[in-house]
């Protein structure tokens, strides 16, 4: 799950993880960027790198959710195949580890993308996939290309050893059909902009795509009717039509008759922006990708919103 | 918006703010020739970029001689300053007022072509032909974290170095957090002159120095681990990397603790950008703080793309009372055709539950039950043809009225919130605009919400 910044997609994700998890199904959600964004969404502490339950689904479905920190994927990686011990707090003393993880071309990301397709494989004893989906809360559009593809990146540059092989293995997972992109986006036009931008990379790089979801979708509250009626109308009358409904004197001067050109200012702000996202709404219509919309919650994101969201998600066949 | 003096009862409780906090004034800090760079900082998605171009122009229309340094504009923001190529270099942006004898030039950042300036400046070329066709720099260079923040804290040294203009405007990056741009030159700088660099540079040098010798016992252990991790060969890449870059290190601390230095210095004004959102809002509170600890002059906060009403006496609950009862009205009247509900402001819930909300997109069931269409044109003939639908309209104007007095009331508390945690932040509000801005009129017009905010509030957005 990938978005501009700005556009939500820690909560999609988050939402995703919820309707994916309904009829008993158990999903992992991953936080790869070190914000602690799910946290504050599930309302809990924050994560540890850890796997763990934070939330039961409708139906009884389990998610559970992983920050992954780098540095000590890395560590878990060399305890893996080293067996490097303490040798590994040594490393991380030096500077190594923060070497390898922050400037070491790819290596970073090569370690979130490893954690999270390592869960994606991970089966339990009975030889059954431990979780039935895993949802990532990917870094920004404008760099997911780079971090998924990065493994690419570091294949070429590491061109032997452990990495590389690692890097070989993601790849494999995230070029299956087993995995899809999916996109965030406002009904604005950077983040639209951003979104086709993201797409054409992401095919280019032989990504699998998946769907775009209009995130904070507005109540449509006037129509073009409405709109059109905006632009003509008497405000003699709509200061009567207000009065009527008891705000006040339709006289000049009066309660009413002062409220209407606000109100006319606002419709009008209201036009302006139906008309751009209907632009928008049409530019998403032309990159043949399945557009799915959640609604603004008027109160703010909370964990009902989620809730909330992660229904509209499941109404709309996301799975 | 021309609004009568009111009664102090009777003054907006929503537009009755700032109170605990104090305002920030845009123009004298702008116009201050001592103000010699401006860092626009907050998270993604808040407007900075939009922020930063519009403070530039307005410094420059009120005669300063501005550059504004853009990380990575919205195509139509960088066309409408006429700096759509990206070649790293100021360009003149036409079509400004420069009655007053300011100018503005504009550019954007491209920290590949600047990291290369860089090797090509300090280095001959034979050595910088090396260093340009190295693997390693090649996939540092394109943009691997901190890079960009690197290089954007680079050029800023860079321009301001220059002397050619009286007055920086920058942009930071969109970072996967606010916070990058800080800790990444630092970062960068101590990884390319740091103390791991040269164990893999030049393991012999360490050996005699007091407190090394843990490094020496551990050295060949080390690049063993990274060798077998990272692979041999990029390890390779890696040290010949760091051999011809040897010469240049010296200069990348420097010039790094220099910028950390120019950032600190008094002609330097931080402004956080946000939005009056739960979240931009409290990454905005993170980077007062951090800016704070890192001894950085923070002017104050934008919070941009607030919400206003002319009409913020009519409550939501009222507004969302007389649309139902305009709706319901509609229906009751029906069978006699004629809308008497003027002059009838006691209609209140006088009608059936099952009101059509027609401006909400009401549910096809709905609709169903309601039977024969009642606000079906053809079958209504003693109603005046505008009368019904001028009171459909005003039933969603005043639905959409209470959406926007939800939505202010959602923003001021969230405003207040952050004032509390932070009262000693001055504040400027700038009101949101339906669409996006690009063009320098668009610009313009921030740049003056962006110094009434602080003084003088504006009636409506």
């Amino acid at each position: 799950m990938s978005g501009k910044g700005g556009t939500g997609k820690t909560t999609v994700a988050a939402a995703l993880a919820l309707a994916l998890a309904e009829e008993g199904k158990r999903t992992l959600l991953v936080e790869v960027e070190g914000r602690q964004g799910i946290a504050q969404l599930f309302e809990t502490q924050a994560l540890p790198y850890e796997e763990r339950k934070i939330a039961v689904a409708p139906g009884g479905g389990e998610v559970f959710a992983l920050a992954i920190d780098p540095e000590l994927a890395l560590l878990d990686y060399l305890q893996m195949f080293y067996k490097l011990g303490s040798a590994g707090r040594a490393l991380r003393k030096l500077g190594a580890i923060d070497f390898a993880t922050t400037i070491a071309p790819g290596v970073r990301d090569v370690l979130l993308t490893g954690k999270a397709c390592e869960a994606v494989r991970r089966k339990d004893r009975g030889g059954r996939f431990v979780y039935d989906y895993v949802v990532m809360d990917a870094p920004p559009t404008g760099r997911i290309t780079r971090f998924l593809n990065v493994n690419d990146e570091v294949a070429g540059l590491a061109k032997i050893g452990p990495i590389h092989n690692q890097a070989q293995a993601v790849m494999r997972v995230l070029k299956s059909p087993e995995t899809a992109v999916h996109l965030v986006t406002l009904l604005e036009e950077m983040p639209v902009q951003e979104t086709a931008d993201g797409i054409a990379e992401l095919r280019a790089a032989g990504l699998p795509v998946g769907r775009v979801i209009v995130n904070m979708v507005r109540p449509q509250v006037l129509d073009a009717a409405d709109l059109d009626l905006v632009g003509s109308v008497p405000r003699s009358a709509v200061a009567r039509t207000l009065s009527s409904a008891g705000l006040g004197g339709a006289r000049r001067g009066g309660h009413a008759e002062r409220l209407v050109g606000p109100l006319l200012a606002q419709a009008e702000e209201y036009a302006e922006r139906y008309a751009l996202e209907t632009e928008q709404r049409a530019v998403l219509a032309e990159l043949g990708v399945p557009l799915h919309e959640l609604p603004l919650l008027a109160e703010g994101m909370d964990l009902a919103g989620l809730y909330a969201l992660a229904r509209t998600l499941r109404g709309q066949g996301v799975s | 918006m021309s609004r009568r003096p009111e009664p102090a009862q009777d003054r907006d409780p929503v537009r009755e703010h700032l109170s605990p906090g104090r305002a920030l004034e845009i123009d004298p800090l702008i116009e201050n020739p001592d103000t010699r760079i401006v860092v626009c900082c907050g998270s993604g998605g808040v407007g900075k970029t939009t922020t930063a171009a519009a403070l530039g122009l307005r410094a420059a229309e009120r005669g300063r001689k501005v550059v504004v340094l853009t990380i990575d504009p919205a195509r139509r923001l960088a066309q409408s300053m006429g700096i759509d190529s990206l070649d790293n270099t100021p360009r003149r942006v036409k079509g400004i007022d420069d009655s007053a004898g300011g100018e503005l030039h504009a550019m954007m950042l491209d920290m590949k072509r600047t990291f290369d300036e860089i090797v090509e400046a300090h280095a001959d070329p034979e050595r910088a032909a090396a260093i340009l066709g190295n693997p390693f720099y090649q996939s540092l260079s394109a943009g691997f974290a901190g890079t960009q923040e690197y290089m954007a804290m680079e050029k800023l040294g860079q321009l301001r170095s220059r002397d050619e203009w009286d007055l920086i405007v920058v942009d930071t990056p969109p970072s996967r957090s606010a916070l990058d741009f800080l800790d990444a030159p630092k970062r960068l700088g101590s990884f390319l002159d740091g103390k791991l660099i040269r164990v893999l540079l030049a393991p012999a040098k360490m050996g005699g120095r007091a407190g090394m010798k843990f490094l020496n016992v551990g050295m060949s252990m080390m690049t063993g681990a990274l060798g077998k991790v990272l692979g041999g060969q990029l390890l390779r890449d890696v040290q010949t990397f760091v051999a011809a870059m040897d010469s240049m290190f010296g200069g990348f601390r420097t010039r790094a603790d220099a910028t950390y230095k120019l950032l600190q210095a008094p002609g330097t004004a931080f402004l956080v950008v946000a939005a009056p959102e739960r979240d931009a809002l409290r990454e905005a509170a993170y980077f007062v703080e951090r800016l704070a600890a890192e001894d950085m002059p923070l002017a104050g906060l934008v919070l941009n793309r607030v919400h206003g009403s002319g009409a913020v006496r009519l409550s939501a609950e009222r507004a969302l009372a007389a649309a139902e009862n305009l709706e319901d009205a509609r229906i009751v009247d029906q069978p006699d055709g004629k809308a008497g509900l003027r002059n009838s402001p006691d209609t209140y819930g006088s009608s059936e539950s099952s009101a059509r909300n027609v401006t909400d997109g009401g549910s096809p069931a709905t609709e169903d039950a309601e039977g024969a269409a009642p606000e079906d044109e053809p079958t209504d003939h003693t109603t005046p043809d505008g009368e019904r639908s001028v009171e459909r309209l005003t039933a969603g104007l005043l639905r959409l009225h209470a959406e926007r007095m939800q939505l202010l009331e959602r923003e001021r508390r969230t405003r207040d919130r952050f004032t509390a945690l932070h009262p000693e932040v001055a504040m400027t509000e700038v009101a949101a605009l339906p669409g996006d801005v690009h063009d320098l009129a668009g610009l313009r017009a921030i740049g003056e919400r962006l110094a009434a905010g602080g003084t003088e509030l504006p009636g409506t957005a």
